[in-house]
């Protein structure tokens, strides 16, 4: 510092002298306040410096999260899980309704506790059983696995019954069966609301 | 004017000079400055040894790999100007391609047979890579870069299956996506689903579907990541793993 003012100072003859300097020979009070100043300024670019890369890696990270949930849809334009089966006075006791089967893939069975809807669709390798009146049991033309009119599986290579779906009663008193909703026996979940429909 | 000088007079030129960064006299220096001084051939390794050429070490098959690579991509960005990703018209323009498109059949066949080729290719390349030691120290991270690509090699045959849209295409990403359902965690019928919740509409599944059924967000998703996403990973790759054969001492030798 004291060096630089000199040479600008010889460089500029035309100018007038200036002050002059006051001597000082720096002690060691001066030199330890100079460390301890190059040591906070270094103290606060590396606080920065964290500081810039944490905010960095936050925003990568906050991206990286909105990626993910940006490959999952909030609409789908798919066909509805949801759909009316007629009003309950329409079926008989005691009989398994077919005509589902085609359309949505679900029988509905009548007994005389109530209602439950069995998804059409083999425990084994997804085959479509057909309901067989006279031997009153559901059976697969694949691989021969048969279930019970409950959905009990008792033959064949099937490893666990049939499912059954959600069903429920509608405002305007129509059966309405929800297939995004299974319940399965082996979890105990034939026992729980919405797998039985009572009459 | 004979052609040595005429040649001399271009090369000469600030044209040549500003795209050559060396001189054109045939001698090891030159031959050298040829590859280090060339974005595509610094990839390449600078020497090369004698038995490395002998189609019995290598069969010539990561070249080949490579090669059907750049016949998929040009055929591929061609296929492309005719295809609508869409339900509606997908299976009807493949037809079109095949019958009407001029040189639209030998376009398609190229990029199939290609296709199937490269995944034979890149089996074979991997096999011989296995038979003469050429995963060994130092090119064992060079093995796992070939791995990665192994994988999205299969993943792009995967996901151009579906853009036919036809029976087979369609049974197929069914199949392929219905064993995402047991993905353990992440899938809805795998192990501990119900610990993360996991549900048709919220699993690993339905986010490669973009939906709960192989449909036309499938289509869509399969087709951007078979033309865009991963052949740009692919491509990446591919540098990398040149580049390593390249540091990790060219062609392996024998011991």
């Amino acid at each position: 510092m004291a060096e630089d003012s000199a040479a600008s100072a010889d460089k500029k003859e035309s100018m007038p002298e200036p002050p002059p300097q006051p001597e000082v020979t720096p002690g060691e009070e001066f030199k330890e306040n100079v460390r301890d100043f190059v040591d906070k300024v270094r103290k606060r670019r590396e606080a920065m410096t964290l500081v810039g890369w944490a905010s960095i890696a936050t925003f990568c990270g906050a991206y990286a999260l909105a990626l993910v949930r940006f490959f999952f849809p909030r609409v789908l334009f798919e066909p509805p899980n949801v759909f009316k089966a007629g009003y309950p006075a329409e079926y008989t006791v005691g009989a398994v309704d077919t005509n589902y089967q085609k359309s949505q893939r679900v029988w509905i069975v009548r007994e005389p506790e109530g209602f439950y809807a069995l998804l059409a669709k083999c425990t084994h390798l997804g085959c479509t059983p057909v309901w067989k009146e006279a031997e009153n049991k559901f059976k697969c033309p694949c691989h021969g696995s048969g279930f019970t009119k409950e959905g009990i599986n008792y033959e064949g290579p099937a490893p666990r019954p049939l499912e059954r779906l959600k069903i429920a009663v509608a405002d305007d008193g129509q059966i309405q069966i929800d297939k995004s909703i299974k319940f399965r026996q082996e979890k105990g979940d034939w026992e729980k609301p919405g797998a039985l429909l009572k009459a | 004017m004979d052609t040595d000088a005429l040649k001399k007079e271009i090369t000469k030129g600030q044209l040549w000079r500003s795209v050559m960064r060396h001189d054109v006299e045939d001698n090891p220096r030159t031959r050298v400055l040829k590859v280090m001084s060339n974005v595509f051939l610094h990839l390449h390794p600078v020497r090369i040894p004698r038995f490395g050429l002998y189609l019995k070490h290598t069969w010539c098959m990561g070249g080949l790999t490579f090669f059907l690579f750049l016949v998929l991509t040009v055929t591929g960005t061609l296929l492309m100007f005719y295809y609508h990703p869409t339900k509606e018209v997908a299976y009807a323009d493949i037809k079109y391609l095949e019958f009407d498109v001029p040189f639209g059949m030998l376009l398609r066949n190229m990029h199939r047979w290609s296709a199937h080729a490269m995944i034979i290719s890149v089996w074979l390349h991997m096999y011989r890579v296995f038979m003469t030691g050429s995963y060994k120290p130092p090119r064992e991270f060079n093995w796992v870069v070939g791995v990665l690509l192994l994988t999205l090699t299969m993943l792009l045959s995967f996901t151009g299956y579906l853009l036919t849209d036809d029976q087979l295409g369609f049974w197929a990403v069914t199949v392929g996506t219905n064993m995402a359902r047991a993905t353990p965690l992440l899938g809805h019928e795998g192990p501990f689903a119900e610990l993360t919740g996991a549900s048709p509409y919220n699993d690993i599944r339905f986010a490669m579907l973009g939906g709960s059924v192989v449909a036309g967000n499938a289509l869509l998703r399969a087709y951007i990541w078979h033309c865009i996403a991963l052949p740009l990973i692919v491509a990446m790759f591919i540098a990398v793993h040149f580049w390593r054969v390249r540091k990790d001492g060219g062609i392996s030798a024998p011991q």
